[in-house]
């Protein structure tokens, strides 16, 4: 986390750098090739985040490609962040691909494994998983560093040909709600060692815990080398609340939150105001960069939100 | 061992519908241990597909033969090999191994697996097996502590579990599966070694797996005189 060198020329990483709080949105891709569904969605999110994820076959159901949308947004004026999982890729595809969307413009990328296949709707597809997350993220570095392949050869085309490797902002997902808990700050450690740049966690519904793996990772000093994102993402409904609670993994929630929900007269308002009160809490938080909002099919009410939030106006540096 | 489980009753059933006169061969190693396949399987399934049989109005021959191992040629022994060559059709009920191995020892011979080859694991509890290795072809056990992240993980993941990982347990089958980064993790820590966990893991060298392409096992020191010439 070096704040006098831009590694991507990311308007993301110019945010953290100028140490300005962060706010990312997400946008998921359709299951369908309609360019105006990713329109619609970066039409919300231009200019209220300071990039937006966007997800690689999220949930391991087949969608448009990361790398396509996130040039679609690019057109837009809507800095991506592309995710990229080992699910579907081996090393010489991903790459590819790398070399690709950074010749498309693409600077940010998040490193993941990916939902497991039996989740999705293909789940009789093979798995691919030849690296994993962590290995992902040492393969980016090394491109941007070293300027090497994974295999070691150079990035060039050619002896004569010029060196050009793909200038990423590496991008990594932390959990701090799964198990082990106790090893979930060293594999933290682990994605840092290994080249990322910054992290997205796990929606949080647990600020309690939350707040303890924030003072582990300060007590290692993590938070000194790598831009923290909080993942927040409103509740639509005390449904979704109990769902996520008894259905998801590695998703922790307090009873409180769920209480709060059942008991709202207006679900909806009442899972902005927890968000907008977790953003807040978030911005004092020693170590948190910026939030990551991941309002899931709702990238509608994100504006509403980073305005009530007290987090416009975002600065750009693309254009400055 | 190579566990399997036995095809359902009615798939082997079709197998047999165009032959009159089968030979069930049972295998008398992993498939008699993990009871998908040896003497007393092969003998149920021939009962059973004469009744089924007879059910249609038909008669059928059903010899049986259990071999030692069907993956290795010295058990092929003349008595075996006068049934093979009386059947008009092998119903094996070894491994995926004894299928091929037996059509490669009779190339007239029609052979079809009796069995649903599955892993190699080992048996957990009376009726239950579990994946242990996935044969990679280097092994590094001696990197985790006798804990295969590559069979033990959904994921294969090297660098420890992800974010799936649930009271220990694996979120693609939460019931039965256990994450085997969580076991790696308890591992370490019960050997006090939690630091080494720290350690990167790089990318694995899959070209001594299946990735690499058929694979072969060739000893020199085994092999007679006339055999090196060949390999």
């Amino acid at each position: 986390m070096d704040k006098n060198k831009t590694s991507s020329n990311s308007n993301l990483e110019q945010v953290l750098q100028s140490g300005e709080f962060a706010l990312t949105g997400e946008l998921g891709p359709p299951k369908s090739a309609d360019r105006n569904n990713i329109l619609e969605k970066a039409n919300y999110l231009k200019g209220y985040v300071d990039a937006a994820n966007i997800t690689d076959n999220q949930t391991a159901i087949a969608r448009l490609s990361s790398i396509a949308s996130g040039v679609i947004c690019l057109e837009q004026g809507l800095e991506p962040v592309v995710q990229i999982t080992t699910r579907d890729r081996n090393r010489l595809a991903i790459q590819s691909d790398v070399l690709g969307a950074a010749a498309l413009g693409i600077k940010n990328i998040l490193c993941l494994s990916g939902d497991h296949q039996s989740f999705g709707n293909h789940p009789a597809a093979k798995n691919v998983f030849d690296i994993d997350s962590v290995q992902l993220i040492n393969m980016l570095y090394k491109m941007r560093e070293q300027q090497q392949f994974e295999c070691g050869d150079m990035i060039r085309n050619g002896k004569k040909g010029p060196v050009v490797e793909p200038k990423i902002f590496i991008g990594a997902a932390a959990n701090p709600f799964a198990e082990p808990l106790d090893f979930r700050v060293m594999r933290l450690e682990k994605k840092i060692n290994a080249g990322a740049d910054f992290i997205q966690t796990q929606v949080i519904y647990n600020m309690e815990r939350f707040s303890r793996w924030m003072e582990e990772v300060r007590e290692r000093g993590l938070h000194k080398k790598v831009y923290i994102l909080a993942g927040v993402t409103p509740l639509k409904s005390a449904k979704m609340a109990k769902y996520m609670k008894d259905n998801v993994s590695g998703i922790s929630f307090t009873e409180d939150i769920v209480k709060r929900m059942e008991e709202a007269e207006d679900q909806k308002a009442e899972g902005r105001q927890i968000a907008l009160e977790q953003i807040a809490e978030l911005k004092k938080m020693e170590g948190v960069h910026g939030v990551h909002l991941m309002a899931i099919g709702g990238e509608k009410s994100v504006p509403g939100i980073a305005e009530e939030a007290g987090l416009l106006p975002r600065p750009d540096f693309n254009k400055q | 061992m190579i566990v399997s489980e036995q095809k359902p009753f009615q798939q082997i059933f079709d197998f047999v519908k165009d032959y009159n006169n089968i030979l069930v061969m049972g295998c008398g190693t992993c498939m008699t241990v993990c009871m998908a396949g040896g003497e007393n399987e092969a003998g149920v399934l021939s009962k059973q597909l004469k009744l089924a049989a007879r059910q249609e109005n038909r008669n059928i021959e059903i010899e049986e033969l259990t071999l030692t191992r069907q993956c290795d040629r010295e058990f092929f022994d003349e008595d075996a090999t006068e049934k093979i060559n009386r059947a008009e059709m092998v119903l094996s009920l070894g491994c995926g191994v004894g299928v091929q191995y037996i059509v490669e020892l009779f190339p007239d011979v029609i052979v079809r697996p009796g069995v649903n080859t599955k892993f190699f694991g080992a048996n957990i509890s009376q009726g239950l097996w579990s994946e242990r290795c996935a044969g990679c072809g280097e092994c590094v056990l001696d990197e985790y502590e006798g804990i295969c992240p590559i069979a033990r993980c959904a994921k294969s993941l090297m660098n420890g579990p992800c974010g799936g990982s649930s009271h220990g347990m694996c979120e693609i089958d939460p019931e039965n599966t256990e994450c085997g980064g969580q076991l790696i993790y308890d591992r370490f820590k019960r050997l006090n070694k939690l630091d080494k966990l720290m350690e990167y893991k790089p990318a694995k060298n899959w070209s001594t797996a299946r990735d690499g392409g058929p694979r072969r096992v060739a000893r020199e020191d085994m092999m007679f005189d006339e055999e090196k010439e060949n390999n």
